[in-house]
């Protein structure tokens, strides 16, 4: 059976369950697929270390946590350090280009654009960061169609807000695809 | 008609599974890793009616929802480990008066304030002898996001049909984690009603036994004479300390969940019928657990699940009946063996019984469960 798995992984506060949550409603409720989300994170409200673990499949999940990195998604040098080990052979990694600057090195696609910058300058607003990050990681991993994903976007964001959110999915989605064939 | 989904995490399920089975009052005290569920709860109980107080502690939730119970509303309170252990006092009040009501514990890392966002199953003992004196207990152990919605729902109706208190306790995984919901219609599951009186006001009686041993339970404030007390009482609910009353009030309490473990009990058997390993398993460490077992049957060794879903009153009969015929068993637990002593109490030396303790912060993976599963000679 297909089981297809990804970690959004950063700090506190950079709304990476968020956009966890976000992929996985996308694969359960608009691509008629299975998905679990769940995620840990420390004590801290923010800065801490966090972290979001999607699983995909067409059947059953039984074991909700990663076995095998598919996709990972890095949004500072120390999650990238930290959770690039369990990276599957043919795996991708997305980072923050601003914030990894010493990229883990193994057997994957590693795809690098300034998340965070591209959030500020290219949507107007950094707190959708997190927005850019899952475009681009549905991009990569092609595990929800961009239209369901854009969906699950917009069921999931207040109401005032939908438009700079489905720009920053939009823009994610585009940055990533061209970094990825640079 | 397709029936409403939606994406959840474990604790907005209880929350809605809590109002499906016609909950109308919460109190609790915010703790992680159930906040969740006094979140949804104070959004929604004011749509229909109901009431939601956020108390000055977790005594005082326990207490505000046994006495909400006593006047007629079903009732939640949400709470984790340390707040579980604050309200041990009341819940033992809660079994001697016969208070119906339902608490939510999410096991997170302990005693004390431990680990408040990892997961844990060190409550399962709590459950059962954390109050004092001899009680009745029964604890429901979800699995999945939609299981924890279904037995909130059945921790109700065993609430009411039993009159007494009943605990749900998902590790903080299944409480926290997300997955699909399918919500039932309306009447599709049965929601037990609480047994009412049939005599007229002043011959009730709260603790007539002449209608077996749960009798009806008025709402106190509905003209009904009511006496209710944490002392050993006689049938109109005043105290006494006649021995033989005594003794008998505390067997039927007992009893009340002894002579119906059947009803009470349930389990789900995963590739048993030729198993010579099993893997006994509850809450998200069975999903581990089913995915260890699917692994080792593919590489040809014989391995089944016993997935425990009531943890209380324990299915004493079943294991007993698997030890007489497996290899051995295989106990998986983010405790340092809580419910293995429960497995080789009732496998009475016939099988051997192998633990993984885990209480680090950290999921049992199934290549963990796997390599025990291969110790078993």
């Amino acid at each position: 059976m297909s089981r297809y798995e990804l970690r959004f992984s950063g700090a506190g506060g950079q709304g990476l369950i968020t956009a966890g949550i976000i992929m996985a409603k996308a694969a359960s409720i608009y691509e008629g697929k299975q998905a679990v989300q769940s995620q840990s994170y420390g004590p801290e409200a923010r800065g801490g270390a966090s972290k979001s673990e999607v699983i995909i499949s067409d059947g059953p999940i039984d074991y909700p946590k990663i076995t095998q990195c598919d996709a990972l998604l890095a949004m500072t040098q120390e999650a990238a350090n930290k959770y690039s080990h369990d990276l599957k052979e043919g795996g991708v990694l997305l980072v923050d280009s601003d914030l990894v600057t010493t990229l883990p090195k193994g057997n994957f696609k590693t795809v690098a654009f300034p998340i965070i910058n591209t959030a500020k300058n290219d949507v107007g607003r950094e707190i959708v960061a997190n927005i850019v990050a899952l475009g681009a990681m549905v991009a990569l991993t092609g595990q929800v169609t961009r239209e369901n994903a854009e969906k699950a976007v917009l069921s999931s964001v207040p109401e005032a807000f939908l438009e700079l959110n489905k720009k920053a999915f939009s823009i994610g989605y585009e940055k990533a695809l061209a970094a990825a064939n640079a | 008609m397709s029936k409403k989904v939606a994406f959840l995490q474990g604790n907005e399920a209880a929350t809605y599974g809590a109002l499906y089975a016609g909950c109308n009052f919460f109190a609790g005290y915010p703790i992680t890793p159930s906040t969740e569920v006094a979140e949804v709860m104070a959004a929604e109980l004011p749509k229909i009616g109901g009431k939601f107080i956020q108390m000055e502690d977790e005594i005082g939730a326990m207490a505000a929802i046994l006495g909400a119970s006593l006047a007629g509303s079903k009732v939640l309170t949400s709470t984790s480990g340390p707040g579980l252990s604050l309200k041990q006092e009341l819940i033992g009040y809660g079994c001697i008066a016969e208070i119906p009501c339902v608490i939510y514990n999410v096991m997170r890392g302990g005693p004390s304030t431990g680990m408040p966002t990892g997961p844990s199953q060190s409550d399962v003992m709590s459950a059962k002898w954390g109050t004092h004196g001899d009680h009745p207990a029964i604890c429901l152990t979800p699995a999945s996001v939609q299981e924890t919605y279904e037995e909130v729902i059945r921790a109700f109706n065993l609430s009411e049909k039993y009159r007494t208190p009943v605990m749900v306790m998902p590790d903080e995984i299944v409480a926290h984690m997300r997955e699909r919901v399918v919500f039932p219609e309306p009447g599709e599951i049965e929601v037990v009603p609480r047994k009412a009186p049939t005599v007229s006001p002043d011959q009730y009686k709260p603790y007539d036994t002449s209608f077996g041993d749960v009798p009806p339970l008025a709402a106190f404030g509905s003209g009904y004479k009511f006496h209710v007390t944490g002392l050993n009482k006689a049938q109109d609910g005043f105290p006494t300390t006649k021995a033989e009353l005594v003794q008998a009030e505390e067997e039927r309490q007992v009893r009340k969940v002894d002579a119906n473990v059947d009803d009470i009990v349930q389990f789900e058997e995963y590739q048993l019928a030729d198993a010579e390993v099993v893997v006994v398993a509850y809450g998200s460490t069975s999903r581990s657990a089913r995915y260890a077992v699917n692994v080792a049957r593919e590489q040809g060794i014989k391995a089944g699940m016993f997935r425990i879903k009531t943890f209380w009153p324990f299915p004493d009969k079943q294991i007993k009946a698997l030890a007489a015929k497996v290899k051995g068993f295989v106990i998986p637990e983010m405790n340092l063996g809580m419910c293995s002593l429960e497995i080789e109490r009732n496998a009475q030396g016939k099988a051997p019984v192998l633990g993984i303790f885990r209480v680090d912060g950290e999921p049992i993976n199934p290549d963990q469960i796997l390599a025990k599963i291969k110790e078993v000679k």
